[in-house]
């Protein structure tokens, strides 16, 4: 009694997850798997449609004989590279028509043209033409005619799923003069902007602790940039530091701060002279890792936030006793309590960053030393359109994230044993 | 010891004045004023004379009248210097002034003898300065998208630092760009989609979520631990990574340019997450309730329906917020999968408007605060449903 029991319980749990689960695995698990597949092989974007035998269908009259009428069908294979098999043709007429004259690949049964055109090789194209007639010579109703559309069938190989594989993506990927500096920065991209976001969320939070008038509308307020969305964030932003008028340029320009307006998105390098030291700061970089600072600060905040708010007050107090100063306390209780939450954000943040493809696109669509591996993602997709590619690049991205948990939980897993 | 602190009393309480008065002097120059210079060494000697001058008069005048009288001096020697600006510019640096009197109120002399009372006089000015600074530096974009929207093309550019709003004007001019959006690039059928795709993912996401939840959180079964396990580690994984494979497929299905397409990838990104949360609610709902329902024969779908889904609403309904939020903001999707205009999201439209350089900025922003205010109502108006959800990681991005 017992067993079955158990087994019904499991029963039901399997239909209640199924379809959650079958749903993930379409459409999350198996791209993944489906992109390794991809990034082995040699495919452009125009190759992954799949070709398909069209027809066109005219309709025309012949010589003032309304019982009469002419069709002509222009036939073609959509692919200009990969040929069509057995291609089969299907039409269907009004009860009251008759065949002239028929090509030997058709027959006309049932009020039904059909025909087998056999093989289209690529760019195929053809003018097939039937002429009909209606056995009781009343007039054909062209519009009707027209409105019936032929149905077409072929077997064609899709390109995905043959067997031929090549390194050409990977090679190409690794070995191209820009993979070191396309590398770098999607480090400093995510890496900086990772320790920014925590930096500020850590002084928003110790900011929010203290009490204050209008504190809950502050916290409020703080999360705006995090839940708005990154469309119309990011074009405020364009707006705000664009060189001919934007707010920021005009508002420098008018207090004499500088002269000439800075291309903040669209400027690789700038020099900047520091104690008589030229550096050259990544400009466009720089901005669009303050835009992802500023974007995603907030989340940083919410989880140290909630962490310093669980922080026992008895600590304090005890310090206070003991006559501890503001920084001590901060050092010596604030940040111990708050590391497992800060390695915790450390990660999350460091692989969102990673794969943060929308803010760089909106916002430089990677021109000016901003192109970071997601963006070459999309740019080998779709701007030089090899899907090959873009997906070698994808799994050069899971690979590298892999890496990077790894070694995380490698030295997490250290840090704790020490303890 | 006494000296060191003093000084540094009155050099970090200047620096604040400082900074104060820049910021109104940043918001009077959008407003249309021409201020060309902060004065900023002024600023500082007067922030250093208040400063000291507050503490060597301490209680000997009541609060109220020192303020008044110190604003008071400032604003005249400030008008002074700059003229030729409006009562409202002088009136904003008086109230300015006497906010920062006010703050600097709570020390003495008796203060200063105190221990570790510059690291509590430097802790107390930075809280200040962050809150304004951090207030300031957020809600300024927002601000700007509003007011730009507002704007006409030539207002624009005749000056871009001019923020002020002409409430004078017809309604139908302030709200041109709103008009235009909705007329000539057919932004009623944009948010119609956009609504469309986000309230459909919702729906689905919880059919499929609130069972498989239901079935995590109670039921016993081989790989349940596995499952629960494996839904954050494939939350984390990034969107970029399917978008090849995922165009490839869609293509050859014909699923692009579809709102079916869209609502299959939606519900399937947004999963995940939504039964991790539910679970973890049905979890702290008391098993003798669905013992009793067990007992009266209720099936699966009655224990659901009956007993888990009334117990959960207020959980139910900040994972319905959440989808929607993130269905209606997603644009890496509607980015890779639409490029028929009919069917547009509205992140896409926007997008698109973009592409064109001829589009006016302000139409741009119009279409922003559109996309942006439903989003920030949500969030505002039930955000204690919702912090507590972001803290579990509910947005990713």
């Amino acid at each position: 009694m017992k067993d079955t029991l158990a087994n019904t319980e499991k029963k039901t749990a399997y239909i209640l997850t199924l379809p959650a689960v079958a749903l993930v695995f379409a459409i999350i698990l198996f791209p993944i798997f489906a992109n390794v597949w991809i990034s082995f092989k040699e495919v452009k974007l125009k190759d992954i449609r799949i070709p398909e035998p069209r027809a066109k269908k005219i309709v025309k009259s012949i010589s003032e004989d309304p019982s009469k009428i002419k069709i002509l069908y222009k036939l073609r294979n959509s692919s200009l590279l990969q040929e069509i098999r057995d291609v089969s043709f299907k039409d269907k007429f009004p009860k009251n028509f008759e065949i002239g004259e028929l090509d030997t690949r058709c027959n006309y049964k049932k009020y039904t043209l059909n025909c087998k055109f056999g093989n289209w090789p690529a760019k195929y194209r053809e003018n097939f033409t039937v002429v009909f007639e209606t056995n009781d010579g009343s007039e054909i109703n062209k519009k009707a005619l027209k409105s019936t559309k032929p149905k077409l069938n072929g077997s064609s190989d899709n390109i995905l799923l043959n067997t031929t594989f090549t390194l050409k993506n990977f090679k190409k990927v690794l070995f191209d003069d820009e993979f070191i500096d396309l590398l770098l920065t999607t480090f400093y991209y995510t890496f900086f902007g990772t320790v920014g976001s925590i930096i500020f969320g850590i002084l928003t939070a110790q900011m929010v602790n203290q009490k204050f008038y209008g504190r809950t509308f502050m916290r409020s307020v703080l999360l705006f940039p995090y839940v708005a969305p990154v469309v119309a964030l990011a074009y405020t932003w364009e707006l705000l530091l664009d060189p001919n008028s934007g707010t920021l340029n005009s508002l420098l320009i008018n207090y004499q701060v500088i002269e000439t307006p800075i291309n903040l998105l669209g400027q690789k390098y700038i020099e900047i002279n520091i104690l008589g030291f030229d550096f050259k700061l990544r400009l466009a970089l720089t901005t669009v890792i303050m835009f992802e600072i500023w974007r995603y600060f907030p989340l940083a905040f919410l989880f140290i936030l909630a962490r310093l708010q669980a922080i026992p007050k008895e600590l304090y107090e005890a310090a206070d006793v003991d006559g501890a100063s503001p920084f001590q306390k901060f050092f010596k209780i604030t940040l111990p309590q708050i590391t497992a939450v800060i390695s915790i954000l450390f990660m999350i943040r460091f692989i969102w960053n990673f794969n943060k493809f929308e803010d760089v696109f909106l916002l430089t669509g990677g021109a000016s030393g901003t192109r970071t591996l997601p963006i070459n993602v999309y740019q080998q997709g779709f701007a030089i359109s090899d899907i090959g590619m873009g997906s070698a690049v994808s799994i050069v991205i899971v690979v590298l994230l892999l890496l990077f948990m790894f070694f995380y939980f490698k030295l997490l897993g250290k840090r704790v044993d020490e303890n | 010891m006494k000296t060191k602190n003093l000084i540094l009393f009155v050099l970090i309480s200047s620096f604040f004045l400082i900074f104060l008065v820049s910021i109104f002097k940043i918001l009077a120059t959008l407003q249309g004023l021409d201020i060309q210079n902060f004065n900023l060494q002024i600023i500082f000697i007067f922030g250093i004379l208040i400063s000291f001058a507050h503490l060597r008069i301490g209680n000997k005048i009541k609060i109220f009248y020192k303020s008044i009288i110190f604003s008071f001096i400032f604003v005249i020697c400030d008008g002074y210097i700059i003229q030729k600006l409006p009562l409202w510019y002088n009136i904003g640096i008086f109230l300015v002034l006497y906010f920062f009197v006010n703050k600097i109120n709570k020390y003495s002399f008796e203060d200063l003898k105190k221990e570790h009372s510059t690291q509590v006089i430097f802790f107390d000015f930075l809280t200040l300065f962050g809150i304004l600074f951090f207030s300031f530096v957020i809600v300024f974009p927002f601000y700007m998208m509003l007011i730009t929207s507002f704007k006409t093309q030539i207002a624009l550019l005749v000056n871009p630092l001019d923020f002020s709003i002409n409430f004078g004007q017809d309604l139908k001019d302030l709200f041109n760009s709103y008009f235009v959006i909705f007329k000539s690039y057919k932004f009623g059928k944009y948010i119609l989609t956009s609504t469309i795709v986000s309230v459909g993912t919702v729906i689905i996401t919880l059919i499929f979520a609130i069972p498989a939840a239901y079935a995590i959180a109670r039921l016993n079964f081989f790989g349940k631990t596995f499952m629960s396990t494996s839904i954050l580690i494939i939350y984390m994984f990034p969107a970029i990574v399917l978008v090849i494979p995922l165009y490839t497929f869609f293509s050859q299905l014909g699923l692009r340019n579809s709102i079916e397409g869209l609502l299959i990838v939606y519900t399937a990104t947004t999963l995940p997450v939504a039964i991790y949360m539910l679970q973890g609610y049905f979890k702290s709902i008391p098993k003798e309730l669905e013992e009793a329902a067990i007992l009266d024969k209720l099936s699966w779908f009655g224990i659901i329906s009956k007993i888990i889904i009334p117990l959960s609403i207020p959980a139910i309904s900040s994972v319905a917020l959440y989808v929607f939020m993130i269905a209606w903001n997603e644009f890496l999707f509607s980015l890779m999968f639409l490029d028929n205009p009919n069917s547009f999201t509205l992140s896409r439209a926007i997008q698109y408007l973009s592409g064109d350089a001829e589009t006016p900025r302000q139409y741009l922003m119009a279409g922003s605060v559109i996309v942006t205010l439903p989003v920030l109502f949500i969030f505002v108006y039930f955000e204690k449903y919702l912090v507590s959800g972001l803290t579990a990681g509910s947005v990713k991005g």
